[in-house]
């Protein structure tokens, strides 16, 4: 195998791969492993990821949704690392990975289901070859180490991919999935979207490690600093990532480096802990302008096409929402699905439920 | 006196605590300049940069660290984010927490709290609004707390801070901001392991503790029959089986009003004390109005694992008609 573009950045020295700069030129080091087709899709994937925070941020103010997670910013991070899998390949997502169920292909109403608080948005998951969103800080890397490790035991060569944030990787779980994935040799991609917060908790007081990267390489697999705003540069390392792991060369950590634009949560106020001016710095590193730029100046787009995309990702998503608001909340579930069959105490206890809700 | 809500009173316990005793420190995610997601520890670092700790995102880290503090002489005060988060910590606190006392035999030991954010209502996402007091209460060595009013949170936590052992603080969140009372603005402290009879009555005992003393009262204000004793028990473990005995020799007849699902839970073991030692006062089998066996259901369904006024109505109905 030559020489991957991965390995020639050592996050020991803080280098990170870059292709598209914030002016959306090429630096030419590198070629995209996109085709400008590919490239104008996930594009609009993005765009229309936009579009649906922007709404669910409105619907939430008005009391349509429960807390909401924001994803503004992050998008080509998902949106690129997700483009190189296969159908067959699992993703283990966090909880703030809504532009990573889009790219999955998941229907934009059943994404909206579990953010208004239904379970049945989790329901469907498993047919996109997704696990639900994970609320417990850093559990689910062993996860994806776990359906990774059957793959390979199975002698699929398939991979799974995992999303975590800088936070995460405090987690006692995280650097035990790491470990595992460096010892058994597991194809497992971990994603870490290091948005710079945690909440209120900058990246620098998360870890005293200079980049997330370079943890991997005390497990004995490599990692690298991408520039996770470029989609380009994600999509390059998340691809070449996979088939190392698909080739039986083991795991990558890449470490997306991004910015979260918004709150952490609809309940949070980040003017407590962080600046305006430093949310302001990134605005024009902002992974949506930066590809828009690059795609106009080969001329694959222009205002005029924005002007009707943007209408149509409105009325996707307007679509979306009437679909999810339509959605009945199915009472008896909550007392289905615990077991395979239920047991006799809870057999009671629903037949309890039922009396009393006449 | 000051009209405090929850918050605000914790706050108050915290930082008089903290100004008393310079052992005491704060540790946990968020709790610094961000002053906690729910605001318990707004002001706090402000007023002692050196001993509130933001901490990197781990229960595991927060705990086990705040243990060898607590063993080298600190008070620590250590926050877990919700309640439904505090698993990684699980080893920490069961295995080393509640055990060093008893196997150093007694040279050293674990003065430290564990204050959490508990229980529902609020219409919060998957793991934030778990009851998972029996945990806690089913391992010997750790004391569990969960104050339901303003003044007993503020006594309460000052106790649990100057206790020579380690205990668990749970707060519901759904009455954070949701009751006020006068609190003194002196510090004071309530004693753990005593219940508190809210209202005295003769016909019925009814139990609970945490966010359901609120939605009892709102009951029993609304009617007069029967005449109900009405215990909160504050302290979980250790529990006042003096005060509830007490009370059930005299009614004859008990209901346990409990958020947490039913089986192997807090609700249980009193039942059986109370078998144990006030069978023959019985007029009614003890009544359990508990959570149903099931996983937390999300904001959408969460009213239909809660309890509301008709189910406690016909909970009273029940054992009193037996
Ligand atoms: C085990 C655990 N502890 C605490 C929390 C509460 N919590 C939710 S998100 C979050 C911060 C996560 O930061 P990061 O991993 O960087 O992800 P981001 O929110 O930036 O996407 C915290 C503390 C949780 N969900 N799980
Ligand atoms: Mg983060």
């Amino acid at each position: 195998m030559p020489r991957l573009v991965i390995e020639q950045y050592d996050p020991l020295k803080g280098q990170m791969l870059q292709l598209l700069d914030e002016k959306g030129s090429l630096s030419g080091k590198h070629q995209p492993m996109l085709s400008d087709e590919e490239a104008l899709r996930l594009y609009k994937v993005m765009r229309l990821c936009r579009v649906m925070d922007q709404k669910a941020l409105a619907m939430q103010r008005q009391g349509r949704m429960v807390t909401y997670v924001p994803t503004a910013g992050q998008e080509a991070a998902s949106v690129g690392a997700i483009a190189a899998l296969r159908k067959e390949d699992w993703v283990v997502p966090a909880f703030r990975e809504t532009p990573g169920q889009i790219a999955r292909g998941m229907k934009l109403s059943e994404v909206l289901l579990w953010q208004r608080g239904n379970e049945q948005g989790f329901s469907v998951m498993p047919s996109y070859r997704m696990m639900p969103v994970a609320v417990p800080v850093g559990s689910q890397t062993l996860h994806a180490v776990g359906i990774s490790w059957a793959m390979k035991l199975r002698k699929e060569p398939l991979v799974a991919m995992t999303f975590f944030g800088d936070g995460g990787t405090s987690e006692g779980d995280f650097h035990e999935a790491m470990n595992f994935a460096g010892v058994f040799q597991t194809p497992t991609v971990f994603v870490c979207q290091n948005n710079q917060w945690a909440i209120s908790v900058p990246r620098s007081l998360q870890s005293a490690s200079k980049t997330i990267a370079q943890k991997a390489l005390a497990y004995g697999f490599s990692g690298v600093l991408v520039d996770g705003n470029d989609l380009f540069a994600m999509h390059l390392a998340a691809k070449e990532a996979a088939e190392k792991a698909r080739s039986g060369l083991g795991p990558t950590l890449i470490e997306a480096f991004t910015y979260r634009l918004g709150a952490h949560t609809t309940a949070d106020d980040p003017r407590k802990y962080r600046k305006e001016d430093d949310v302001k710095a990134w605005i024009p590193r902002d992974p949506l302008v930066r590809l828009k730029l690059y795609l106009e100046k080969r001329r694959l787009w222009s205002e005029e096409q924005e002007r009707s995309h943007h209408e149509e990702c409105d009325a996707k998503v307007e679509e979306a929402v009437s679909e999810m608001e339509r959605t009945v909340y199915e009472e008896d579930a909550i007392f289905m699905h615990h077991f395979a069959e239920m047991p006799p105490h809870l057999q009671e206890q629903y037949e309890e439920f039922r009396r009393e809700a006449r | 006196m000051a009209v405090l809500n929850m918050v605000q009173a914790l706050n108050q316990a915290l930082e008089q605590e903290m100004a008393r005793d310079s052992d005491v420190v704060v540790l946990g995610e968020d709790v610094g300049v961000d002053g906690g997601v729910f605001r318990v520890t707004d002001g706090l670092h402000a007023k002692f940069p050196n001993r509130v700790f933001d901490t990197p995102l781990a229960e595991s880290g927060i705990v086990g660290t705040a243990i060898g503090m607590a063993v080298h002489g600190m008070r620590p005060v250590a926050e877990i984010q919700f309640s439904g988060f505090v698993f990684p910590a699980m080893n920490q606190l069961v295995c080393h927490a509640a055990r060093l006392r008893n196997r150093s035999r007694g040279a050293v030991h674990c003065p430290m709290v564990v204050r959490m954010p508990s229980q529902g209502g609020v219409r919060a996402l998957e793991h934030h609004s778990e009851s998972v007091e029996a945990y806690f209460a089913h391992t010997p060595g750790l004391k569990v707390v969960m104050p339901a009013t303003p003044y007993d949170a503020k006594g309460l936590l000052t106790s649990a801070i100057r206790d020579p052992d380690p205990v668990i603080f749970m707060e519901p969140t759904k009455l954070y901001r949701s009751v006020k009372e006068e609190v003194p603005e002196e510090q004071f402290t309530v004693p753990i392991g005593k219940a508190n009879i809210i209202q005295e009555g003769d016909d019925l005992t009814v139990v609970t503790w945490g966010s359901y003393l609120k939605e009892v009262m709102d009951v029993l204000t609304k009617a007069e029959k029967p005449s109900v004793e009405l215990i909160d028990l504050r302290s979980i473990s250790p529990l006042d089986t003096e005060t509830i005995i007490s009370s059930v020799k005299k009614t004859g007849r008990c209901l346990i009003v409990q958020e947490a699902p039913r089986s192997f839970s807090v609700s249980s073991e009193i039942s059986a004390r109370i078998t144990e030692r006030a069978f023959l006062s019985l007029k009614a089998p003890v009544q359990r109005l508990a959570g149903y066996d099931l996983i937390m259901p999300m904001p959408q369904g969460e009213h239909l694992y809660l309890v509301n006024e008709r189910r406690i109505r016909t909970a009273i109905e029940q054992v009193m008609t037996y």
